[in-house]
């Protein structure tokens, strides 16, 4: 527990800390501001894919209709604060809309469902031009200045978001230690059980959902005013399947995993970027590889390697007397 | 009254090219239980190696099978070689297929660039026909005939071949079939290449009407989907009168309410869910 | 009133009768064992009790409230309790975590989102206990992955004596288990209090037999015979059942 705290101690010190350590570039606090508001998005997601047992591939829709409509109203000259709860609580309509449908089933059903409804927020978002100024997107002129502080430069954004940030981690831990957050375990474990055990199994998915569905939308303000510009293809089949990459590139077990997979994703979309043009490309080579040889995620899935690899190395030094006993044939 | 008739005839050719998408994606649905998330790349993979041979100067039928039988043997190794090593772990193949999704999506554009593609209509297949004194264009009305003589193919193989036995028996239940001695494994990889090769003849059959362009395969395949959610997994029937039913809303949503036409196809889908969430002909809820 | 009354219950699959005409009469405090053949229907008859399945018709009376609509967490909350033939345990987590579970499913706290529920000191208590009545709460923090398929019988049966139910309903309890761990079993059943009324579903005879007060059994979906222990052997189309012809 005390090597936890060090490491959780030093960790946040690092993050308070960055823009100093990393010289004050732009790029660089701004690329971590990303990594920090996709880790809000991911930890969201995970709620349902690792917590509740519920694959979505249409997030990226939930956390879209965010942005527009926190972006549309700004442009239709409403106030910061007035927009942004606006839009968080037009996001949580949408999640319980979402997860009334989609809970119709689980598992593979789920998938195909909720890959439907982001499709259909992608194409409000695309044809709907009338609403949503269709593929040149909605502008976000300026960033908010709570208590008269503006969140225009890099280093301001990046501890706004880090904020948030941190109310997320803290949120979701507390979460998942409580009784709530063991039940949605369990509906994911066994679902049959626990309504045999007095469990409301629907409902305490569907809560989870908008749970989910809140998250995805903070995730979505910060999006939006990080990049002062919302477009269709943030609703799209690929945004989700990146948000949902980062879940299971990380790992879906802790909390750790989503924050390391969105970090992962960030800076590889990133630096790959720079080189290639072909992101997709990348995006399901990695997708492909890690559901191929590490389906548990990489963090987990480097562990295993990592000690299967020494195994291996003390098996050869030593001889077959090092494997444990186990694991010796009778 | 003209306008009417066109969008008419262009939606029971959209609906056919859509049987050929979706009668594969509802077969592998039904037997692997998997959507197969790569399915509208199939399609969109299908019609750029027709037109590419089309190009060649092959005769449009030959370009057509010859492509279907490419995307095939590439599904089938696909299967057999990445998805089969996930066998019984449904979200992972799913994932699987939606990866590779992105890298033919990639592989396209680098091979055929981000310009659309839209191959002539076979020569002998052009022009107009006159019937009860309308006119109706003559290829639309092939693709039609197409979907129908292969719908009908299709149902004589499930109904009434060994193999639709055994495929049916696998649908029904894998395990159980795998006791009596069905090779379900094999069959897998025979289904997906056989989804595989429709959605592709579906491709090119689709190309002079459609064209081909990049994003093909993410705009097709949400309507696979919604066929098959709406008609019924595993149903023939269902996928027959899904797409139908969805090539119809297309057009005339279109022709109405442009800004919401895309969306419009999804609503029946979601009163099938919460109305009959097996579909109209579906026996199971995905 | 009786502890559990269940009238003319009937449930088919497709053509097949799974469920016959099944009338069960249950006294409180009565040890109820139900015998018969593969795929008499025994488990199915279960699952129609619980609320997993829905019956085609007829009733089913708890304690005096009829349940025969009641939806299947519900009936938990009225005091029916259940085990499973085939061990379905969170296989993630404790024992101790596994028993807090099924304690959790009948309180209100299920719904808290902000305590920490290791720190429930009444709730994770009163689930030692449960591990400690069948004799595993010196393994209370080891994990369910860790244990033995008897250790996991028995959290199976902690789980559901933790609810405090007023009818216990156990599947097949002996499954599986060693000469040793089925006398352990066999005495944990005795010492279960004649406030819980339970009704067994088992195969095994030599077990199972010293248990029961009255025994039903059922073949094809229906009761074929049903009285004390001496009735039901001695009669003739027990044999019957069992042996064909």
């Amino acid at each position: 527990m005390t090597l936890r705290s060090a490491f959780a101690a030093v960790a946040l010190m690092l993050l308070f800390t960055l823009p100093i350590w990393l010289g004050g570039h732009p790029y660089y606090i701004n690329i971590s501001s990303q990594i920090l508001f996709w880790a809000v998005a991911a930890l969201a997601l995970n709620v349902l894919v690792g917590y509740a047992g519920l694959v979505s591939l249409g997030h990226a829709g939930l956390l879209a209709m965010t942005g527009y409509t926190a972006g549309l109203l700004l442009q239709a000259g409403y106030g910061h604060l007035t927009a942004d709860l606006a839009a968080i609580v037009v996001t949580l309509a949408a999640s319980a809309v979402f997860a009334v449908l989609a809970l119709r089933s689980t598992g593979i059903g789920f998938l195909m469902i909720t890959l439907a409804l982001g499709q259909i927020v992608w194409g409000i978002a695309y044809r709907w031009a009338s609403l949503t100024n269709g593929d040149n997107g909605v502008n976000v002129v300026s960033r908010p200045a709570p208590f008269g502080i503006s969140l225009a430069s890099p280093e301001a954004f990046y501890y706004t978001t880090l904020l948030l940030f941190l109310l997320a981690v803290l949120s979701m831990r507390v979460f998942v230690r409580s009784p709530f957050g063991a039940s949605v375990r369990g509906t994911r474990d066994q679902a049959r059980r626990m309504t045999a055990l007095g469990y409301n199994v629907w409902l305490i998915r569907f809560l989870a959902f908008l749970v989910s569905g809140f998250w995805s939308g903070i995730a979505g303000l910060l999006y939006v005013y990080y990049h002062q510009f919302i477009a269709p293809p943030t609703a799209s089949l690929q945004a989700s399947a990146e948000i949902l990459l980062m879940v299971i590139s990380g790992g879906t077990a802790t909390l750790l995993g989503p924050i390391a997979g969105a970090a992962i994703v960030v800076i590889m979309k990133n630096v790959v970027s720079a080189y290639i043009e072909r992101w997709n490309l990348v995006l399901g080579l990695i997708f492909i590889l890690i559901i191929t040889f590490m389906p548990e995620g990489l963090v987990p899935g480097s562990v295993r390697w990592w000690r299967a690899g020494r195994q291996w190395l003390r098996v050869r030094t030593n001889g077959w007397a090092a494997r444990p006993a186990r694991e010796r044939s009778p | 009254m003209n306008l009417w008739l066109t969008l008419t005839v262009n939606s029971i050719a959209l609906g056919g090219l859509l049987f050929l998408l979706s009668s594969g994606f509802s077969l592998i649905f039904g037997l692997m239980r998997i959507p197969n998330l790569m399915h509208g790349s199939f399609f969109m993979l299908g019609a750029y190696f027709g037109v590419t041979l089309l190009w060649k100067g092959f005769n449009f039928w030959a370009a057509a099978l010859l492509s279907a039988a490419g995307i095939a043997v590439i599904g089938g190794l696909i299967e057999r070689f990445l998805l089969r090593r996930l066998e019984g772990q449904i979200l992972p193949q799913v994932l699987l297929t939606l990866g590779f999704a992105f890298i033919v999506g990639d592989l396209c554009l680098m091979l055929w660039t981000g310009d659309p593609w839209q191959p002539a209509t076979p020569p002998e297949l052009r022009g107009a026909v006159q019937v009860a004194g309308l006119f109706f264009p003559l290829y639309r009305l092939v693709i039609v005939l197409v979907a129908l003589v292969i719908a009908v193919a299709l149902w004589l193989l499930v109904d009434w071949t060994r193999l639709g036995a055994m495929i049916r028996a696998g649908v029904d239940d894998a395990p159980i079939a795998r006791v009596v001695g069905i090779k379900v494994s094999q069959l897998f990889t025979l289904v997906f290449a056989l989804g595989a090769a429709l959605a592709a003849f579906g491709g090119v059959m689709g190309a002079p009407y459609l064209s081909v362009y990049p994003g093909l395969d993410f705009e097709m395949l949400p309507l696979a989907l919604i066929v098959v959610i709406l008609g019924g997994v595993g149903s023939l029937l269902g996928a027959l009168a899904g797409s139908f039913l969805i090539g119809f809303l297309y057009n005339f949503g279109q022709a109405l309410f442009p800004d919401l036409a895309y969306v419009i196809l999804f609503l029946p889908m979601l009163l099938i869910l919460v109305l009959r969430p097996q579909g109209l002909f579906g026996k199971v809820v995905p | 009133m009786t502890a559990l009354t269940v009238k003319a219950l009937n449930k088919s699959f497709g053509g097949l009768r799974v469920t016959a005409n099944v009338d069960l009469v249950v006294e409180p405090g009565e040890r109820r064992l139900i015998i018969g053949p593969n795929g008499a229907g025994k488990t199915t008859l279960f699952n129609l009790m619980t609320g997993e399945i829905a019956p085609d018709s007829g009733s089913i009376v708890l304690f005096g409230r009829d349940i025969t609509r009641a939806a299947c967490r519900r009936r938990a909350h009225l005091g029916l309790a259940r085990t499973y033939q085939i061990i379905t345990l969170f296989s993630h987590d404790t024992i101790l975590r596994n028993v807090t579970l099924a304690l959790l499913g009948l309180s209100p706290l299920r719904w808290n989102v902000l305590a920490d529920l290791d720190g429930q000191r009444h709730l994770v208590d009163r689930a030692r206990g449960a591990l400690g009545k069948v004799g595993l709460d010196h393994i209370a923090e080891r994990p369910l992955a860790q244990t033995s398929y008897g250790e996991r019988r028995r959290v199976e049966i902690a789980m559901a004596l933790a609810q405090e139910p007023k009818v216990l309903l156990l599947d097949e309890p002996f499954a599986g288990l060693s000469i040793d761990e089925r006398r352990d079993v066999q005495k944990l059943l005795r010492a279960i209090p004649r406030e819980v009324t339970v009704v067994m579903i088992e195969h095994n005879m030599d077990v199972a037999l010293d248990l029961a007060d009255r025994i039903t059994l059922l073949h094809f979906g229906e009761v074929v015979v049903e009285g004390t222990r001496a009735e039901v052997v001695a009669d003739p189309r027990t044999g019957e059942v069992y042996l064909g012809g």
